[in-house]
């Protein structure tokens, strides 16, 4: 949380200037009380009404003062507040773009989209609420103290008593209802979850007639919720009677001191008034206080998750920034001993891979599901970091590489189709921002999307909506194709990105790119022989071990994982019949 | 407040009905404390009012005052807390009874309303709606009635003591609630500017963060953080100025306040002078006029709070309000078990009136039948399931589903021959059959995989829940789940987080196959049953459905031509349409779009 005091730097000014404004007010306020006594003490009773209007004229002039104050300091927190979001939002999206898969995975998107819009809101009106109030409610507290004993130090002695008394009740209460909030979350939390899961799954619970169960199980979470708020609320509805309590003693004990000290004659009638209304001023901060303190908690918590997000050190960092000259005669993509396990898990997902895929080569990868297929392919952008071996690209290390460079070579359609919010040709252009419109359409051609783009009436301008909602799976994943393949790059990696074309247009797509294959090397991932069969190269992954390499004739030889793939597929019959 | 808000209100009244008694209670000890409240300042007055100077001090007259104070303090104190607690009290339970009402609609809203409207809002609906409601409704209990009865309550006090003071602090008072609304309406644009600058940002952080792995494998984090940079900066100058502009308002108010604490003071002293008021009334009316603005300030929080309160009960009552689905006819036939026949009969149905999909569509299915539905991605094979399952409604037509039992009469007799026994069953209509008996009778494996967040025991025993250790074992080896399972930290005790997060997509699929392995209803629906499973070991599933396909009719949808090969009636799909029927062979033959669909696979 103070890591993120940081981003204040900028407005470090603005953060002194607005609590000192807002003392000053605070000091102005402080000094009506001592102006009322004089109205009553010397004005009343000397009935000089000429000295009433006068210092009736100076609480004008104070209460002007203190909007001025007022007024400055506002600006200078809304500033602050407002400057230091907006610097928390961009250092969280830049650090959030050099996080690896490894630790997008382990964290998860979603939450880290809630962490950069509402947490870092939170957090901004936390900020703005402290460089108000934060200062000023202790400041009037002890002011009033300290005022008191400027009128009479025997009274003054309620107020040292009082004040401690008061920060032990508001203080407590916290401290008990603060861990219980958090409860409160964890219990909204279960409540929330049922419902998406429900959302989710409505077809699988109705089909096994679950229904009331479902009911029943939401209103178990539902009264675990309602008890706990119920708690809290019990717990800190006591908050406000206690001070109140606390408060009206204090002052009852400043009206029995004060008619002792007027009775010796050492205090006044308007003094005792202004020990009384300094006593009222506490309460009201006191209300304020608490109210801050809430909005403070809240703010730290969000405060601790974005500062979570800002202490994970991307497991993947390239300390090489400058060009570094590849060896264009070495082969495209090499593994050598190349095992990986992901974050947590106890067992590899990959382990000892050696293989070598020259310029020209398609390669196949296939394998079961879980087999680590994807693992493999993902592990030549640098995706994630290999934990034994080494995997090099044109003869240097991937890790050697600075990570834009790497990419730069490198195009990956994964499986998930996505684009973004733009046109098709913004979309495209991903790739290359400078691709010529022939290019573009190139790679459409390559990709077959050529029926998707002309079928739009706005053709390359059609507006693609956000995570491309308007198109279907299979137009999505021919225009990614494309995307990958406007890039132009030396490797080409199809991460089982055709699992939604119908066969004849996967077909066609492979035609194709094997059309282009002389000056790229390129990685198929598939399930499916077909897809695979005519590589240079398959590489057959069983159980995260490379079990057979090989072209598809010496593999049906020699690897049993391969045949028996095949033959899940292919019915003998059916190779009989292609085979004659 | 217009037509729609009172509407919500009267809504709102509606769940407040049940704790009428509490409202009462909560209102009668409001106004005990804000008299007590009020109460203590002229007590205090009074007191001072007896310490007039050296020697003139009235001891046992504040001796009698005290006394009453303390009293007044503690019965306050005990009021607030009770007050406080009832409205807590109120607000919780009136919140879980919407909560439980909005559930109970999602249980029972038709799939069509699921499946179009986004997750997303259903779900912030139930849960933030439902929270800013309960602030807001908190508050309004808290702040609202004690607001007015404070105001009130002032105003009497006030007359009490003098008539021409209360009259200055009447008239000043309203000019603090001017400056506010002037502000908040000089500050609407500012706010509207901001939040179109946030939801702007909020779709790139949308976008770039949720398909983070995207925008790295094209190296495109630099222009993301660019366009990200231009949004933000934006978002900054409209930010400080909605701020800023609206922080105004507690410190415009508060000035109002001291002038109007000014002014009392003027006539207040004038007043004493005269011998209108004594110093200690003097003192509080100060105290009253540093109080009376607060009550103001409160309620028009209050008022913003309560419409926003209402806009969201609002959009929670849409969804509590929602159609249901149509309810089973009260003499729905309750169908025990299917003995595997299924009659569709001219059935038509498209999603929107404008395109047709399945029209007049025929079929019989014998009892053990095997019914593969094929086609290109997207051409609404789930379209079909949807009908059987009754997730959707048919437009026209009858899907009739054959009972074993024979016990009622029916139009329709047909004999049939099954395992060479001749058994004899009716037709039933799904439409005049409880939702419940008919989808009980289908065993669903979706391409979806859903499982719910529990343990995997919990998971797999979803269809029967009485399920002895051994049968839940035998149903997970035999969809080759067992051996997964068994390596998981707590075996079939492991918790499943929500949505399955930490299994793979295969392992899930697995899960759901055993648990539709453990109740075996008489009939079938595998949807892409193997869609993420990998061959080999589909090939060992294959074995294990083979043997749970053994005498129920099934309908299979797959990419996958070997699984469906073998089917007795293939359905062909396409753009939402069955457009050829037949066996392999028969359509092979026919050289239609099944026959190009098959040889594509193998060119």
């Amino acid at each position: 949380m103070k890591k993120l005091l940081v981003f204040l730097k900028d407005y470090k000014k603005e953060s002194v200037i607005a609590p000192l404004f807002k003392m000053l007010e605070a000091i102005f306020e402080l000094i009506v009380p001592l102006v009322v006594a004089q109205i009553i003490d010397i004005g009343i009773s000397t009935v000089d009404k000429g000295y009433i209007f006068s210092r009736c004229g100076v609480l004008i002039l104070l209460a002007v003062i203190g909007l001025v104050c007022a007024i400055s300091a506002q600006f200078f927190a809304a500033k602050a507040a407002v400057g230091f979001a907006s610097q928390l939002r961009s250092a969280l999206f830049v650090h959030i773009q050099k996080l690896s898969f490894a630790d997008l995975d382990e964290i998860g998107t979603s939450t880290l989209i809630t962490r950069m819009t509402s947490d870092v809101n939170q957090l901004q009106s936390g900020v703005n609420m402290v460089l108000r109030l934060f200062m000023r409610s202790p400041f009037v507290v002890f002011g009033a103290m300290v005022m008191a004993f400027t009128v009479d130090v025997k009274a003054a002695i309620i107020f040292v008593i009082t004040i401690p008394l008061l920060s032990v009740v508001v203080f407590g209460v916290m401290l008990i209802t603060i861990p219980l909030y958090k409860k409160v979350q964890a219990a909204l939390d279960r409540v929330l979850a049922k419902t998406r899961e429900n959302l989710v799954g409505a077809r699988v619970i109705r089909a096994f007639g679950k229904e009331e169960e479902e009911i029943q199980e939401f209103n178990e979470s539902n009264e675990v919720l309602t008890n706990v708020q119920l708690l809290v609320g019990r717990i800190s509805a006591l908050m406000n009677p206690v001070t109140v309590i606390i408060v009206n003693i204090a002052t009852i004990c400043i009206v029995w001191t004060g008619a002792n000290q007027v009775y010796a004659g050492i205090l006044t009638q308007g003094e005792v008034v202004a020990l009384v209304s300094y006593m009222s001023q506490i309460l009201v901060e006191l209300v304020k206080l608490a109210n801050l303190i809430i909005l403070i908690t809240k703010a730290v918590a969000c405060g601790n998750r974005v500062s979570d997000v800002l202490n994970r050190q991307p497991s993947i960092q390239s300390e090489k920034t400058e060009f570094v000259q590849s060896d264009s005669s070495a082969p495209m993509v090499e593994f050598k001993g190349v095992a990986m396990q992901y974050g947590k898990s106890s067992e590899e997902a990959l382990s000892n891979i050696s293989f070598e895929a020259k310029k020209g080569q398609t390669i196949g990868v296939i394998g079961g599901t879980g087999s680590g297929k994807s693992s493999l392919v993902h592990l030549i952008p640098r995706f994630y970091d290999v934990t034994k071996g080494s995997v090099l690209v044109q003869g240097i290390d991937v890790k050697d590489y600075p990570l834009a460079q790497l990419r730069e070579k490198i195009g990956i359609v994964q499986q998930k189709a996505v684009l973004f919010k733009g046109t098709i040709e913004e979309n495209l252009r991903w790739g290359n921002e400078n691709a010529t419109e022939e290019e573009l359409w190139n790679a459409i051609a390559l990709a077959q999307a050529i029926d998707v783009v002309e079928g739009k009436e706005d053709r390359l301008q059609h507006m693609v909506e956000q995570g491309g909602r308007n198109l279907s799976g299979g137009q999505k994943q021919r225009l990614t194709i494309a995307r990958a393949l406007v890039k132009n790059p030396d490797i080409l990696i199809l991460d089982d990105s055709a699992s939604a074309l119908d066969f004849a247009t996967d077909a066609a797509l492979r035609k194709a790119l094997s059309g282009i294959a002389g000056e790229k090397t390129i990685f198929i991932v598939s399930q499916r022989t077909s897809s695979i069969q005519h590589a240079d190269k398959i590489i057959v992954l069983d159980d995260g071990k490379a079990v057979g390499i090989g072209t598809h004739a010496e593999l049906l030889e020699s690897c049993e994982v391969y045949r028996e793939i095949y033959d899940s597929q292919f019915k003998k019959e059916e190779r009989r019949h292609i085979n004659g | 407040m217009d037509k729609k808000q009172l509407i919500t209100l009267k809504k709102v009244l509606r769940y407040m009905k049940k704790y009428i008694p509490l409202l009462v209670v909560s209102i009668l000890l409001a106004t005990i404390t804000v008299a007590m409240t009020l109460y203590f300042p002229i007590l205090m007055g009074n007191a001072l009012d007896l310490i007039l100077g050296k020697d003139l001090v009235d001891f046992e007259g504040i001796v009698e005052i005290i006394k009453t104070a303390v009293f007044v303090i503690v019965v306050n104190a005990i009021a607030q807390w009770v007050m406080n607690v009832c409205n807590n009290r109120m607000t919780y339970h009136i919140v879980m009874d919407i909560r439980k009402d909005a559930f109970q609609k999602i249980e029972r809203l038709p799939l069509s309303y699921i499946d179009s409207k986004a997750h997303g809002d259903i779900v912030s609906r139930v849960i933030a709606d439902v929270d800013t409601f309960a602030e807001g409704l908190l508050m309004g209990f808290t702040q609202l009635f004690t607001g007015v009865a404070t105001i009130v309550g002032t105003l009497l006090f006030m007359l009490t003591l003098d008539f021409k003071i209360t009259f200055v602090v009447v008239v000043i008072t309203p000019v603090s609630l001017f400056v506010a609304s002037f502000i908040a309406k000089k500050t609407f644009s500012m706010f509207r500017l901001q939040s179109e600058a946030k939801g702007e940002q909020t779709t790139i952080i949308d976008e770039m963060i949720g398909n983070q792995k995207v925008v790295q494998a094209f190296a495109y984090e630099k222009k993301a953080e660019e366009r990200f940079e231009e949004v933000n900066a934006r978002l900054q100058k409209y930010s400080l100025n909605a701020t800023f502009f609206s922080s105004l308002v507690n410190p415009s108010t508060r000035f109002v306040n001291s002038l109007v604490y000014a002014a009392v003071g003027i006539f207040g002293a004038l007043s004493a002078i005269g011998g209108g008021i004594s110093v200690g009334q003097l003192s509080c009316f100060l105290t009253y006029a540093n109080q009376y603005t607060k009550p103001f300030n409160e309620i028009s929080g209050v008022v913003t709070e309560l419409q926003n309160a209402l806009a969201c009960a609002g959009r929670i009552f849409e969804l509590i309000e929602e159609a249901a689905e149509k309810a089973d006819d009260v003499d729905a036939y309750v169908l025990a078990e299917a003995d595997g026949r299924v009659a569709i009969e001219n059935v038509s149905f498209s999603y929107t009136p404008e395109q047709k999909l399945i029209e007049d569509f025929n079929l019989e299915v014998k009892p053990g039948q095997r019914v593969a539905i094929v086609g290109p991605t997207g051409c609404g094979k789930t379209t079909f399931i949807n009908l059987l399952m009754r997730f959707y409604d048919v437009n026209s037509g009858t899907i009739s589903l054959g009972a074993l039992d024979d016990m009622q009469t029916g139009e329709e007799r047909v004999t049939y021959q099954q395992g060479g026994n001749q058994v004899q069953g009716q037709l039933y209509d799904i439409m005049h059959m409880t939702r419940k008996s008919l989808r009980g009778n289908y065993g669903m494996v979706l391409q979806e995989t859903w499982l719910k967040a529990g343990t995997i025991r919990e998971n797999i025993c979803m269809g029967k829940p009485d399920a002895t250790e051994e049968e839940m074992i035998a149903a997970a080896k035999a969809s080759h789940a067992h051996s997964f399972i068994k390596r998981l930290p707590n075996g079939y005790e492991t918790q499943i987080s929500e949505d399955g997060g930490n299994l793979s997509q295969g392992q899930k699929q697995l899960l759901c196959i055993a648990r539709v392995m453990l109740c075996l209803p008489p009939m079938l629906i595998l949807d892409e049953a193997t869609s993420s499973i990998d061959t080999r070991t589909e090939m060992k599933i294959q074995k294990a459905f083979l043997t749970m396909m053994e005498g129920r009719t099934s309908f299979i949808v797959a990419h996958r031509l070997s699984t469906i090969r073998e089917s007795d009636v293939i359905l062909v799909m396409k753009e939402g349409k069955i457009i050829e029927q037949g066996t392999h062979e028969s359509l092979l033959a026919q050289n239609g779009f099944y026959s190009k669909l098959y040889n594509s696979q193998f060119c």
